[in-house]
């Protein structure tokens, strides 16, 4: 599924200061079409932040991060535009509280003029039926559980047709019965070949779907590889202590 | 009591149009600069927002009466004296109108500035993640759910206006509290006079924040 010769991303020297907070240090990777990378690590080791970068949330405050061929640091680059092929889910879901499912779904694709209105409620119904959401279309996110809101957040960012998908703790914010069926929506789009970048603390998800697992700590890469390596056979002491403390 | 009610009532109404007036003029104004300094204090821009903060900590740290008589005395005098030159004449009618539209658009800017701030930032990073431009997410997304709970708050502002209205009775504007003194001038019946203009602007303010109840709960609904 990984196609080794198109990188959608590629991460060079980033760094990331608050303040005098040093919290990206010299971060470099690829992450390929069709690759789903998971990032694991402590809580204040970097990796939401990292994620964060990928899409410009976070302003980088050195190296370069090029997606689909564009340097997203360059001030020059329309980031609006880089980030209608970035789709976005974050630990608290976020769906805008002001507006219906069907709204939510919509309010992008139409502001941005994706396509006509119409179009975009048809395409908005699909997503849901996807995520097995389609009679909720017309509630609003707060009579919804946190696992559907979570779904409904996915089919948001999946609304925009982007060809990356960033997942920031998805099911951190969840009741423990409600992590399958968000986890089920994120096995079926990787299945789809989409590329995926996700932070988690899902050891289970990352070892059945990451094609590449990478561990950080400190604002550094300590450990990269595939998921047996990394999770099965950890070379580093810090990677050993971490996965002893959670597994 | 009767008296007054046959004899000054037409009078008393008449300023009391004239208070709403000034009232209404003053809220539109102030609208238009709470929302101009409001924004002012939630953009990223370093320098709007301490030009937000200065308008507001400065009119928040003068008394009402003080800043009546410095538009109404003061301005002239420094266009028409200290510079010369000029023969600039405020009305009391345009002097108390600036004077609440900068007062109450104070209030109101902290008002709309904390509205803004309340809403959960992740609601701008969605929709911002989403490739929506920040005027965009903020028209789309936060203003919505920031006005929601603006509104009690508002209304609230809405009524402090109003009653500010009788503090322009110093600068010679005759709404109801300056019309009242010269009833009770001519009457010597204070009790029934105070009694009567008490009354009056109790029914009026009683109306409003009632409508105003109601225009809260309807916009509640389907929440």
């Amino acid at each position: 599924m990984v196609d080794k010769n198109e990188v959608k991303i590629s991460v060079k020297n980033l760094k990331k200061t608050f303040g005098d907070l040093e919290v990206l240090k010299d971060i470099s990777t690829d992450v390929h079409k069709g690759e789903v990378l998971c990032i694991i690590g402590p809580s204040g080791s970097g990796k939401s932040t990292f994620l964060r970068c990928l899409n410009k949330l976070e302003k980088p405050t050195g190296g370069s991060i090029i997606v689909n061929g564009e340097d997203i640091v360059d001030k020059k680059v329309n980031i609006n535009k880089v980030r209608e092929n970035i789709g976005m889910v974050f630990q608290h879901f976020n769906l805008f509280n002001n507006l219906n499912i069907i709204d939510n779904l919509t309010l992008a694709p139409v502001q941005l003029k994706k396509c006509s209105k119409e179009e975009a409620q048809e395409r908005a119904k699909k997503m849901l039926a996807r995520v097995g959401l389609a009679e909720k279309a017309s509630s609003f996110p707060s009579q919804l559980s946190g696992g559907q809101k979570q779904r409904v957040a996915i089919a948001r960012a999946l609304c925009m047709q982007p060809d990356i998908m960033l997942f920031d703790e998805p099911t951190s914010a969840l009741d423990p019965e409600m992590v399958g069926e968000v986890l089920q929506v994120m096995k079926d789009l990787a299945a789809e070949g989409m590329t995926m970048v996700i932070v988690t603390h899902e050891m289970g998800f990352a070892r059945e779907v990451a094609d590449r697992v990478i561990f950080m700590d400190g604002g550094y890469i300590i450990e990269e590889g595939t998921p047996q390596e990394v999770l099965g056979a950890p070379k580093e002491a810090r990677t050993i202590d971490f996965l002893n403390k959670v597994l | 009591m009767i008296k007054i009610i046959t004899v000054y009532g037409p009078m008393l109404l008449i300023a009391l149009g004239r208070t709403l007036l000034l009232a209404l003029l003053g809220l539109f104004f102030a609208c238009i600069i709470g929302m101009i300094f409001g924004i002012m204090g939630v953009i990223k821009n370093r320098a709007c927002n301490i030009i937000s903060q200065i308008f507001v900590d400065v009119i928040r740290g003068v008394p009402l009466i003080v800043l009546a008589f410095f538009i109404y005395f003061g301005i002239p005098y420094f266009f028409n004296t200290i510079i010369g030159g000029f023969s600039m004449n405020l009305t009391a009618l345009q002097a108390g109108t600036a004077c609440l539209a900068l007062n109450c658009g104070a209030y109101m800017a902290e008002i709309i500035r904390a509205g803004i701030q309340s809403v959960d930032i992740g609601q701008m990073e969605a929709a911002r993640s989403l490739g929506l431009t920040y005027g965009q997410a903020m028209r789309k997304v936060v203003l919505p759910q920031a006005i929601r709970t603006m509104i009690p708050t508002f209304i609230n502002q809405f009524i402090i206006t109003l009653k500010d209205t009788s503090i322009l009775s110093v600068i010679g504007f005759p709404e109801l509290v300056n019309t009242a003194k010269n009833v009770q001038a001519n009457t010597f019946m204070s009790f029934q006079t105070w009694a009567i203009v008490g009354i009056m602007y109790l029914i009026v303010i009683t109306i409003l924040s009632r409508s105003a109840k109601v225009v809260e709960r309807r916009l509640s609904v389907g929440r």
